[in-house]
């Protein structure tokens, strides 16, 4: 099923106008309306004017993270306040995380393209969709929420947390449709069969899944523990949240809604765009929106992008599987984690050396963050309960500055392995296959 | 009345205790009490050494981190109930164990206190005429 065929099937050359029109627009309304946009163009000596077609999108300025927290909170904003109607933050590093400011059409794009993803999906106004991505500043929650709402369907916004309640809603309202994490829907099979229920007990037929990275042999396990069929959606706060793009019924690459999100593969050493089929960096400019519009977003996620019309009937851009990151980012259950944040946090607790490594674990379908640190010789003490006081007061930290559970483990002077150069400060034992 | 006891911290880790006996026993050290506290992912290697404050200087050049502790090591009867006699005076006076090891040789045991007063606890046994090591 296809929600909005105009659209999502349109002709290649009435899209690429279609494009050039709204970057056309975007370009002259950032240029007047974002002080940041107009002073990198008038350092680099173009004019809105110069921008016609969607091919010149190559002239413009990127945007990295970075500019987003150089800007905080509200900089890069091109919208007046008056017109913003909501606000999602995203985790950072710590300091400042990302602020998105929505307008009020900004938010009805987000629930269009949400219910492009689920009508996609074949999730209908008969079906009851339970959301289990946190509600609150991230995305996840009230993204795909709205979505459910625009189509039709029943939301159940069970949020995360609480997953026996959780099942028995499943159960007993005969719920169809899940949108979460994929370790959260592996987390929910397992809690199932302790339980006592299989999934012939439960009625859910389609998941939406994203906001981690996932594998094909994941997608399998879920759907036969489950019982239903599983889906890629991908989204990312700066952009929009959920719903950027999706996967159709061919599962060939996940479509993505380039009427509104323009997207470049480039090369992240040189910057320069990719043909169509090549690996680099994907990148995204926000055509449409007004809130927080931006040019060219680097959105370190590897992957590919593929032509072509699908045996769907979209015409849209497809981008393969996220293969990597072109940082340092770690997602660890749907939280985004850098190294650096750890770092900080050792670096103001002095009973700790500065040596310190990250060790990613997926037990029992869950990532464990494990923090080993040094304990300065300074700090030792024969008394067993300060060692532990010491480790407590360190996990406590690294829990508030980057919202997951870690589990510390004190090492030896000297215990962390020097490397020579840049240090090596992340062990990612997932398999990701 | 007290003497030093050394304390090394070590990850829990296979062969690490064997990497403190083996520094210890290339330069001559002799152990004579030890025990080990341990916790999820490291422990605490408390001695009782022969030369105490060399064997500071080695383990920190080895890289451990190490302390010393002051600790009080009583002298008793290997027999029944002669601990027990001594620990009924500490009791009375409240005070705390923090931890304790003791090792037994033919007739006489010798039993290592970490208490939380450590002026109290070397005046209440002198007062009641507990033998204490001065030293091995």
């Amino acid at each position: 099923m296809i929600w909005n065929p105009n659209k999502e099937c349109m002709s290649r050359d009435e899209m690429r106008a279609l494009q050039s029109k709204r970057l056309q627009k975007l370009v002259t309304y950032v240029y007047h309306n974002v002080p940041f946009y107009r002073n990198k163009m008038q350092e680099m000596d173009i004019a809105p004017e110069d921008i016609v077609s969607i091919d010149d999108i190559v002239k413009l300025p990127f945007t990295t993270k970075q500019d987003l927290r150089d800007n905080y909170p509200y900089g890069l904003q091109a919208a007046p306040a008056s017109e913003i109607v909501r606000v999602h933050a995203s985790s950072g590093t710590t300091g400042n995380p990302t602020i998105v400011g929505y307008t009020r059409k900004d938010l009805a794009v987000w629930s269009e393209v949400m219910t492009r993803c689920l009508t996609a999906y074949g999730v209908t106004r008969d079906d009851t969709f339970s959301v289990s991505y946190g509600y609150g500043l991230f995305t996840g929650g009230l993204g795909a929420h709205y979505g459910v709402e625009n189509l039709g369907a029943t939301v159940v916004p069970t949020s995360t947390g609480n997953t026996e309640k959780h099942i028995r809603l499943i159960r007993d309202l005969k719920i169809t449709g899940i949108a979460c994490t994929p370790s959260y829907a592996l987390y929910l099979a397992e809690t199932l069969e302790k339980m006592g229920l299989t999934k012939e007990d439960i009625g859910l037929r389609i998941g939406a899944f994203g906001a981690e990275p996932w594998t094909e042999n994941m997608r399998k396990e879920i759907e036969e523990r489950l019982g239903l069929k599983g889906y890629n959606i991908y989204g990312l706060s700066e952009i929009m949240g959920p719903g950027v793009s999706y996967e159709c019924s061919e599962q060939n690459g996940s479509h993505i809604c380039e009427d509104h999100f323009y997207p470049e593969i480039i090369n992240p050493e040189t910057l320069e765009q990719l043909p169509y089929g090549e690996q680099g960096e994907l990148v995204f400019t926000t055509l449409t929106k007004e809130g927080m519009p931006l040019l060219r977003y680097r959105t370190k996620d590897l992957c590919t992008l593929m032509e072509g019309e699908c045996a769907c009937g979209r015409t849209s851009v497809r981008m393969g599987r996220i293969v990597g990151r072109s940082d340092d980012m770690l997602i660890i259950r749907g939280i985004n984690v850098f190294p650096s944040q750890v770092e900080s946090v050792i670096l103001e607790m002095p009973e700790f050396e500065p040596q310190y490594m990250l060790i990613v674990e997926r037990e029992n379908n869950l990532d464990k963050l494990q923090v080993q640190v040094e304990v300065r010789r300074d700090f030792f003490s024969d008394d067993i309960g300060r060692m532990l006081n010491m480790k407590k007061r360190l996990a406590d930290r690294l829990k508030s500055v980057l919202s997951i559970g870690v589990d510390v483990r004190l090492m030896e002077p000297n215990g962390i392995e020097r490397s020579q150069g840049k240090g090596k400060h992340v062990i990612d034992k997932r398999i990701l296959k | 009345m007290t003497i030093k006891q050394l304390s090394v911290f070590l990850e829990n880790k296979t062969g690490r205790i064997n990497d403190v006996t083996r520094i210890l026993g290339k330069h001559g050290i002799n152990m004579h009490a030890f025990s080990m506290a341990e916790t999820t992912d490291f422990g605490i290697l408390r001695l009782i050494v022969s030369e105490v404050e060399k064997a500071v200087e080695i383990l920190r050049d080895a890289n451990f981190a190490v302390m010393l502790t002051d600790v009080i090591c009583i002298k008793c009867s290997n027999t029944a109930g002669a601990l027990s006699t001594i620990l009924e005076q500490l009791s009375q006076k409240e005070i705390f164990i923090e931890y304790m090891y003791a090792f037994a040789d033919g007739e006489q045991a010798n039993v290592v206190i970490r208490p939380n007063d450590i002026d109290r606890c070397v005046k209440t046994l002198q007062e009641c005429h507990c033998d204490v090591r001065q030293g091995f």
